[in-house]
């Protein structure tokens, strides 16, 4: 989804070359123009005061406090997220959102390339399927995946009742089963913006590459995959940077031992009441989420990447 | 069926047999585990065990029963429901806004309305609790409210402006120069021609403050307590049976609205 206001509406007030002379109010006209566009504008006040109130200004004061001790301007906070205890988070936050994304990768492409070749109708019903757990509570599917993995869960019952699996395994409170639930989470984000731009490739395409000779896997490989690398890469960035900020389910499903980043910033906050290290972290969480979308956005266009969402 | 070509390279049915079979088990490790929680909440059984030994409603009967389930459940909906006012108006006015005033500026809103849901969570989370600490409006109702209305914004802002861009402005044009004001113009021309997305926003924006969990952990507290944060705590403690019974009343919840959405969106197709 691009910026709003199409370019005729723009140019509708502004004389073209050519046209007949300016009519003689024209000053007065334009001054009308602009006092509706200002209140046009004035519409997105409401929604915006909110947005600055609630989410810009404390993002300002968090970073004026990430600089911040009692004795005046510091580094302090930003030289602590140095030490092991925090690198080895962040280490941990990396892996798991590359992992993921990998995971999501991997099981989003075909699920949308079957999804952008069905008949409308299947393709509603399987495009249902997969929103399904968009609409469906975080925590419930948390709940569902504690269930299933834990100790004496559904999974483990099953592989030693068929004889898989001689002792549980352990499947919850450790990376492996913060990666089987972040993937659940995760992957509807990947399916959308692929099966966008997979929808958007025209079959003639591929039509001509087998008609010049290619075959069917020289085709997908050759033509396919390249257009449809717009809504990949769109996917890819979206899954990557909700991997990096994630909470919910790293902290139910990691059990205390897979520490993310963002658990760090409410472990700072809430157990030691420490705003300058939380900021600190903070700051550095926006800064590589905006610096990633920045990069990815200078490629493909920032439009591109909000409006896949 | 399994001999005809399934796309213009004349690859059969059957030679990609493999590629349907491993969509459908995607589609199943999707959808099927929410569903576990159904079967679950009807168990007899103190412990979680499938099959359970014998069914029961007992676990329905604890959560109806325990006064801080009931108060959590009556300030979840209630927040869902003014948040989805608060956003739908405001998102609206927005989306039009966006639309139609003609400023270089409104690219430059635009993305600053979305910024909500680039911006990680958890910051998001730690700046509104830093903020309400000075304003007391910590665990209080308008303080939940606006917090989730700005996660919501976004959502009605993107589902109305994009069917603003299919909705053709001149027939509002229409309606002004026949004599109807600009508010009038829009309320009776082009509202009723947006309202399926209108509503869908609206739906979105219910979901989202009902699910809303990281904000709700730092801003929630004591009577104001939401359902998400009191059973992210009862999760994280132990997992008792009644959160089944809360997770199927809430997996209700979300197939009645994306039924209605769906539905919606049918008979839109239809009418146009």
């Amino acid at each position: 989804m691009s910026a709003p206001a199409p370019a005729s509406n723009r140019a509708a007030g502004r004389a073209a070359p050519g046209a007949p002379p300016a009519p003689v109010n024209a000053e007065r006209l334009r001054a009308q123009e602009r006092a509706e566009n200002a209140l046009l504008a004035g519409l997105t006040v409401p929604g915006m005061l909110l947005i600055a109130a609630l989410v810009l200004a404390p993002i300002g004061w968090l970073f004026w406090l990430s600089f911040r001790n009692p004795a005046g301007f510091t580094f302090d906070h930003y030289l602590r997220l140095l030490h092991p205890s925090y690198t080895l988070t962040l280490q941990t936050t990396f892996e798991l959102s590359f992992l993921v994304t990998a995971i999501c990768i991997l099981l989003g492409y075909p699920v949308a390339y079957i999804i952008a070749q069905a008949r409308p109708r299947m393709a509603a019903v399987l495009m249902m399927l997969v929103l399904f757990p968009v609409w469906t509570s975080l925590l419930v599917r948390c709940y569902a995946w504690l269930v299933l993995l834990q100790r004496r869960g559904l999974l483990n019952t099953w592989l030693t009742d068929m004889g898989l699996i001689d002792t549980p395994l352990r499947l919850m409170h450790n990376f492996t089963g913060t990666t089987i639930g972040m993937v659940h989470i995760m992957l509807p984000f990947m399916v959308l913006p692929l099966y966008g731009s997979m929808r958007a490739i025209s079959s003639d395409y591929m039509l001509a590459a087998s008609s010049l000779g290619a075959s069917p896997a020289a085709a997908f490989r050759q033509v396919f995959v390249p257009l449809s690398l717009p809504g990949l890469v769109a996917g890819t960035i979206i899954v990557f940077v909700l991997c990096l900020g994630f909470y919910v389910t790293p902290a139910l499903l990691g059990g205390g031992r897979v520490m993310m980043w963002s658990m760090q910033i409410e472990r700072n906050v809430n157990y030691y009441s420490d705003w300058g290290a939380a900021s600190a972290l903070g700051v550095v969480l926006l800064v590589m989420t905006l610096g990633i979308m920045w990069l990815v956005g200078r490629i493909i266009g920032f439009n591109r990447i909000v409006g896949a969402r | 069926m399994l001999s005809r070509p399934a796309t213009q390279t004349q690859i059969t049915h059957g030679r990609r047999l493999w590629l349907y079979v491993l969509v459908g088990l995607i589609m199943f490790f999707l959808i099927v585990p929410s569903l576990f929680v159904i079967p679950l909440s009807f168990s007899a059984d103190r412990y979680l065990a499938f099959p359970p030994s014998g069914w029961s409603t007992r676990w329905y009967a604890a959560y109806l029963g325990a006064i801080e389930w009931r108060d959590a459940t009556y300030v979840s909906f209630t927040a869902a429901f003014l948040t989805m006012i608060v956003s739908t108006v405001c998102g609206t006015l927005a989306a039009y806004g966006l639309h139609t005033a003609r400023l270089r500026l409104m690219r430059l809103a635009y993305v600053a309305f979305m910024l909500p849901l680039i911006i990680p969570g958890i910051l998001v989370a730690i700046g509104i609790y830093l903020l309400y600490a000075q304003f007391g409006l910590n665990s209080t109702m308008p303080g939940i409210v606006m917090a989730h209305s700005v996660m919501a914004i976004p959502l009605v802002v993107i589902t109305v402006a994009s069917s603003l861009k299919s909705y053709d402005m001149n027939q509002e044009m229409v309606a002004r120069s026949l004599g109807a004001s600009r508010p009038w113009a829009f309320l009776t021309v082009t509202l009723p021609q947006i309202r399926i997305s209108v509503i869908t926003g609206a739906l979105l924006a219910f979901i989202t403050s009902l699910d809303e969990v990281v904000i709700s952990l730092f801003i929630a507290g004591g009577d104001m307590s939401t359902l998400t944060k009191r059973m992210f705590n009862a999760l994280r403690d132990e997992i008792d049976p009644t959160i089944a019974a809360i997770s199927t009343l809430l997996l209700l919840v979300s197939v009645l609205l994306l039924g209605a959405v769906r539905l919606l969106q049918r008979k839109s197709g239809r009418d146009t």
